[in-house]
């Protein structure tokens, strides 16, 4: 017999069941379809406004730092103004997420490269898919509009987040996720980033860079 | 074959740790951190037994059809692209392993932090195979410089100090400044960072744990704080998963239910920083990402768990809550359990994977204080699952001799109520008036096992039942 086989006739065996009762196979396919919530944590169930302090409130608790900005156009200034108040050269690497092409990169003197990091970029800007306020983490979703290599070695991982997909809950995310990419399809990856990278293992304090970005910065576009 | 448990030797692995003085003052870090954060964090959520409750729902749901999960969720991976490697044994998810790496001619291979690693000793072979096994979570490449295991799930290098890491560091990266300045933990951090970075970026194959395999979607998920784990699968051309079969949970909020207990539970944050959801190998319009990804799926005797008493046990996620709020982990920390893993969840899981024959102490190695499930995540009865493996045990006539003299003794006055009154009667104010001038005895017959380490205060007078009586009798007049 295959391991498979093997395996699944012993989970059988241990459980009694033959794998092919009618109510066992239809509990099973109604909850993947149906994807019941659970307990709703209230605490990101607020109004658009709301929502999106707690958002910002929560990454600075998990210790990012965040700059508000009005409309898309103020994202390459703020971008600007990031690098050089932490004394950064002027040079990022990005996608090509349409919404950050359409942005005015050319009113500033930022170098740009373009596609995946290479490992020795300072500062690479990713755009979010969305932004989960309960815990104020982003949710960057793999592709070439935002190479998942950015969001890792780059010591400054800076990435912008529109309020409007600002969700409360993460159940109220995956709905947004579902709707864009289809029912049971993913992309690549989806990352949860909650901060900067942190480690403790050295006697349970914590620092700050262990192998991800130092600093994480996040650009909140309002309008 | 699996790593090499010394956890026969549990009484002498003891001793050791309680007279290292190294160790205790490491552990002092377990017991003023970890309880502390939970605590705090778990208050500022009103939902946070509620999601206990549903954390427990939701995998007592899944072990129930775990058969039909395991085939949903291979079917998704298949269709994303990846393959699964069904393993009966740790032998089978090795040689899955192996297989892999030979294929695509690895010689480096970077490892996320996984505890299904160490219970297949997957470095070893992968060393013995003449690749190169690097561990790139900062605490797995302390103790892999060192050649120890784990000694905490979630934080493996618990049991040393900033100085012993310093020393390993000097050992081992000869080819910088022995001049260098190391005396802060900043800059053993920041050395780990370079050194590591160069190996994410040479890796041929990277090899990561799962703390969650998703039914829907065919997703493995990662939980890390560093972001090492996101390195180590995004760079290399291979994805190599290692996970047990009772990961599997059926959709992505039933991950997002269980994911908000974990943190939590583990290291007292609200979210960790990085959770990663990984479907398949990259796509075609993507630039990064790993050509092949492939899940290698462990059984290990975890489908025979199932129907028995130990089936619970496999709701279990991995938090090390338990250990860190367990007196017996504090005061001989995780090595002195002698296999993968420690503290209230090892000595319930340990025997069903070893046997009880050699993991016997463990499940013993209790105060039955009950710490551990009111605090578990997933309210896995671990006190219960323990009593189970000590009944075994006498069952199966494993227990010492002295151990099996002494229960039949205590039954024998046990079964006779008038004669346990009597008997235990004369006992206690015997004892009472032979320990009345300093209120303590500094050494007892038959109780050495107590007395060396602390005097034994004299009772006062009268027996638990005595007492019992008089204030039932005070409380109804």
């Amino acid at each position: 017999m295959t391991a498979r086989a093997d395996i699944l006739s012993n989970i059988r065996r241990s459980l009694g069941v033959t794998g092919r009762e009618r109510p066992r196979v239809s509990a099973v396919e109604d909850r993947i379809e149906t994807a019941p919530r659970g307990l709703v944590v209230e605490r990101g169930r607020l109004p658009h406004d709301e929502r999106v302090a707690l958002f910002k409130e929560q990454a600075e608790a998990a210790l990012a730092t965040v700059v508000e900005v009005e409309t898309r156009a103020d994202v390459p200034a703020a971008v600007a103004a990031y690098l050089r108040d932490n004394n950064l050269p002027a040079r990022i690497r990005r996608g090509d997420d349409p919404r950050l092409d359409a942005m005015p990169w050319g009113d500033t003197a930022l170098e740009i490269a373009a596609g995946k990091s290479d490992g020795k970029d300072l500062a690479g800007v990713n755009h979010a898919f969305a932004g989960v306020a309960e815990t104020g983490t982003l949710v960057m979703t793999s592709g070439h509009e935002n190479p998942t290599t950015l969001n890792f070695l780059p010591d400054y991982a800076i990435a912008v987040v529109d309020a409007k997909d600002v969700t409360g809950d993460y159940e109220d995310m995956w709905a947004k996720l579902r709707f864009a990419h289809g029912k049971g399809e993913m992309p690549r990856t989806v990352n949860w980033i909650t901060g900067p990278s942190r480690s403790a293992d050295i006697e349970q304090k914590m620092l700050l860079g262990a192998h991800g970005p130092r600093s994480l910065h996040i650009v909140l576009v309002k309008g | 074959m699996t790593a090499q448990p010394t956890s026969p030797q549990f009484k002498d692995n003891a001793r050791h740790a309680l007279d290292d003085a190294q160790l205790q003052k490491a552990l002092g870090n377990v017991r003023q951190n970890f309880i502390d954060r939970r605590a705090a964090v778990a208050a500022k959520l009103p939902e946070f037994e509620g999601l206990r409750d549903s954390a427990r729902d939701i995998k007592n749901h899944t072990l129930k059809n775990l058969d039909l999960y395991l085939e949903r969720y291979e079917e998704n991976v298949t269709k994303a692209g990846g393959q699964v490697h069904w393993a009966r044994t740790a032998e089978e998810a090795r040689q899955a392993v192996l297989d892999i790496c030979a294929r695509v001619g690895a010689k480096t291979v970077t490892k996320g932090k996984s505890m299904i690693s160490e219970e297949i000793a997957l470095n070893d072979a992968i060393e013995a195979a003449g690749m190169k096994a690097v561990e790139t979570d900062l605490g797995e490449y302390i103790i892999q410089l060192r050649h120890e295991a784990p000694s905490h799930i979630i934080a493996p290098a618990v049991h040393l100090n900033a100085s012993q890491i310093e020393s390993d560091f000097r050992k081992h990266h000869t080819h910088l400044d022995p001049a260098r300045d190391l005396s802060q933990p900043t800059q053993l951090l920041t050395e780990a960072r370079m050194i590591l970075r160069e190996k994410f970026l040479a890796a041929d194959v990277g090899i990561t744990g799962a703390n969650f395999l998703i039914a829907e979607t065919g997703t493995s998920i990662i939980v890390t704080n560093e972001g090492n784990g996101d390195l180590t699968q995004t760079l290399p051309k291979v994805h190599i998963v290692i996970a047990s079969i009772e990961k599997v949970v059926p959709t992505l909020e039933d991950a997002s239910q269980i994911l908000r207990v974990l943190a939590r539970s583990a290291t007292g944050q609200e979210m960790s920083v990085y959770t990663t959801f990984s479907t398949g190998p990259r796509r075609p319009t993507d630039v990064d990402g790993p050509e092949e990804y492939h899940v290698v799926l462990l059984d290990n005797g975890r489908s025979a768990m199932l129907g028995t008493e130990f089936e619970e046990m496999l709701r279990c996620i991995r938090c090390g809550a338990c250990m860190n709020h367990c007196p017996v982990y504090h005061a001989v920390g995780g090595h002195a359990y002698g296999w993968v893993y420690p503290g209230p969840m090892g000595a319930v899981l340990t025997p069903t994977l070893i046997g009880v024959d050699k993991g016997g102490h463990l499940p013993n190695a209790s105060t039955f204080c009950g710490r551990c499930e009111s605090v578990c995540p997933v309210r896995i009865p671990l006190p219960k699952l323990m009593r189970h493996w000590r009944e075994r045990e006498f069952e199966r006539h494993l227990s010492p001799a002295t151990v099996r003299w002494g229960i039949g003794f205590w039954a024998f006055f046990a079964k006779r109520p008038a004669l346990y009154r009597l008997a235990t009667g004369v006992a206690m104010r015997g004892l009472a008036w032979l320990g009345k001038s300093t209120g303590r005895f500094k050494s007892l017959p038959l109780a050495a096992g107590w007395t060396d380490h602390r005097d034994f205060p004299a009772p006062q007078g009268a027996t638990f039942q005595q007492q019992w009586k008089a204030r039932r009798k005070g409380r109804s007049a």
